[in-house]
């Protein structure tokens, strides 16, 4: 009963109930690091760390939180997580961490972690929030590592840095610039739904 | 670093050449959820731009006169978001008292508004960009405007393509971000006028 709740829960947060193409949610701050595959995915880690452990901390006090301050409650164990991740990065990458300059502390108003912790911490118990948590960031950052990885190469003809295309490719500026991550979120969304769509007139006919 | 920028530069800067919407994506949660109405986002826009002009200039006070003396600036995070959910509540509560038809315009927006990523983004990019308290006010009041500009621009356009038949798919979201990526496009129009870094 339990693994196949912990199941349900995993897949659901990655295909149906994907917080970034079905509910919208969260893309403002990390829309910005997805020009580059590194600061991508250094960024998608620490949001993973945030989402996972405020689910549990919030499950924890759940019981014991007045409903009334329960919001700022959240805010604030959120952005403790969030000041860790800011001094680690600041310690071991202080590179990555200049470049991403706001947006690790943006992190803190990712709607994405405040709705985990609203719908699903508070309601269930550590285990299950954590796995939550993970999930759900997991599903949003394979959405931001797809977007990274075509705004990159098709940007600057290279992949994590390293040259792939040859110099034949021209690069589009378009797309390491603000246009260009909407277009391709955009796109992004349209495939998924699309595809989400033929499903279910399959199944329906 | 940006003594050498006057204030009329970076507020018109804030504005167009680095739309906080449009350049740096901060505040497109609200602005994909609420952008329906021109009515609507004209008051979500009024509100921004009120609390992020106050909040820039106390978070500014905030910063250089507590944290950095007591040498507590990695608490900037906790001390920002708790300095922008207080005021919000507090404009709240007297804009209740005062007047009825304030409140009924702008009241149910604030709430809207603590989460609001811009509101936070415009105190961290003040602080990284080391600006001056006069500065910081008219970098708030900028991006406030520009934010607004934007999504009032956008609501009018999304009342439009109601009309119009957008591919299944794409509906919501998808049509919206598209929209976005061509504002930007026209945004980047502007780019080289000024620069702000």
């Amino acid at each position: 009963m339990k693994g196949y709740k912990v199941k349900k829960v995993f897949l659901e947060d990655l295909g149906v109930n994907n917080p970034v193409f079905i509910q919208v949610l969260g893309i403002c701050s990390t829309l910005a690091v997805t020009n580059v595959l590194k600061n991508t995915v250094v960024m998608s880690v620490g949001l993973i760390f945030v989402t996972a452990l405020s689910n549990v901390t919030v499950s924890w006090l759940r019981n014991i939180m007045p409903s009334r301050i329960r919001m700022m409650v959240e805010t604030l164990i959120i952005a403790s997580y969030v000041i860790i991740v800011d001094i680690v990065l600041k310690a071991y990458m202080p590179e990555v961490s200049r470049q991403l300059g706001p947006y690790v502390g943006l992190i803190i108003t990712n709607c994405i972690i405040m709705g985990r912790a609203e719908a699903f911490a508070l309601s269930n118990p550590p285990g299950l929030s954590f796995i939550d948590g993970i999930a759900s960031g997991i599903g949003y950052s394979y959405v931001l590592v797809v977007i990274a990885i075509v705004r990159e190469l098709m940007g600057s003809g290279s992949i994590w840095g390293y040259h792939i295309l040859g110099d034949w490719w021209t690069n589009w500026s378009i797309m390491v610039m603000a246009p260009g991550a909407f277009f391709t979120l955009a796109i992004f969304i349209w495939v998924v739904k699309g595809i989400m769509y033929k499903r279910e007139e399959g199944r329906s006919s | 670093m940006s003594e050498g920028l006057a204030f009329y530069a970076i507020f018109f800067a804030a504005i167009f050449t680095n739309n906080i919407l449009l350049t740096n994506y901060l505040g497109m949660c609200s602005f994909l959820a609420v952008s329906r109405e021109v009515d609507t986002s004209m008051g979500l826009g009024w509100a921004v731009v009120f609390v992020m002009t106050a909040t820039s200039a106390l978070n500014w006070l905030a910063y250089h006169y507590i944290l950095v003396p007591f040498d507590l600036t990695y608490l900037r995070f906790v001390v920002f978001i708790v300095i922008i959910a207080a005021f919000v509540q507090i404009v709240e509560m007297i804009i209740e008292r005062v007047s009825d038809k304030l409140y009924i315009a702008l009241g149910i927006f604030l709430p809207l508004i603590t989460v609001n990523c811009a509101i936070l983004g415009v105190s961290l990019f003040m602080v990284i960009r080391e600006y001056t308290f006069i500065n910081s006010i008219f970098f708030g009041l900028g991006s406030g405007i520009g934010w607004m500009v934007a999504i009032i621009a956008m609501a009018g356009i999304r009342q439009k393509m109601a009309r119009s038949r957008v591919p299944r798919a794409l509906v919501g979201a998808g049509i919206a971000l598209i929209i976005a990526g061509i504002m930007a496009l026209a945004f980047m129009g502007f780019s080289g006028m000024i620069k702000i870094t």
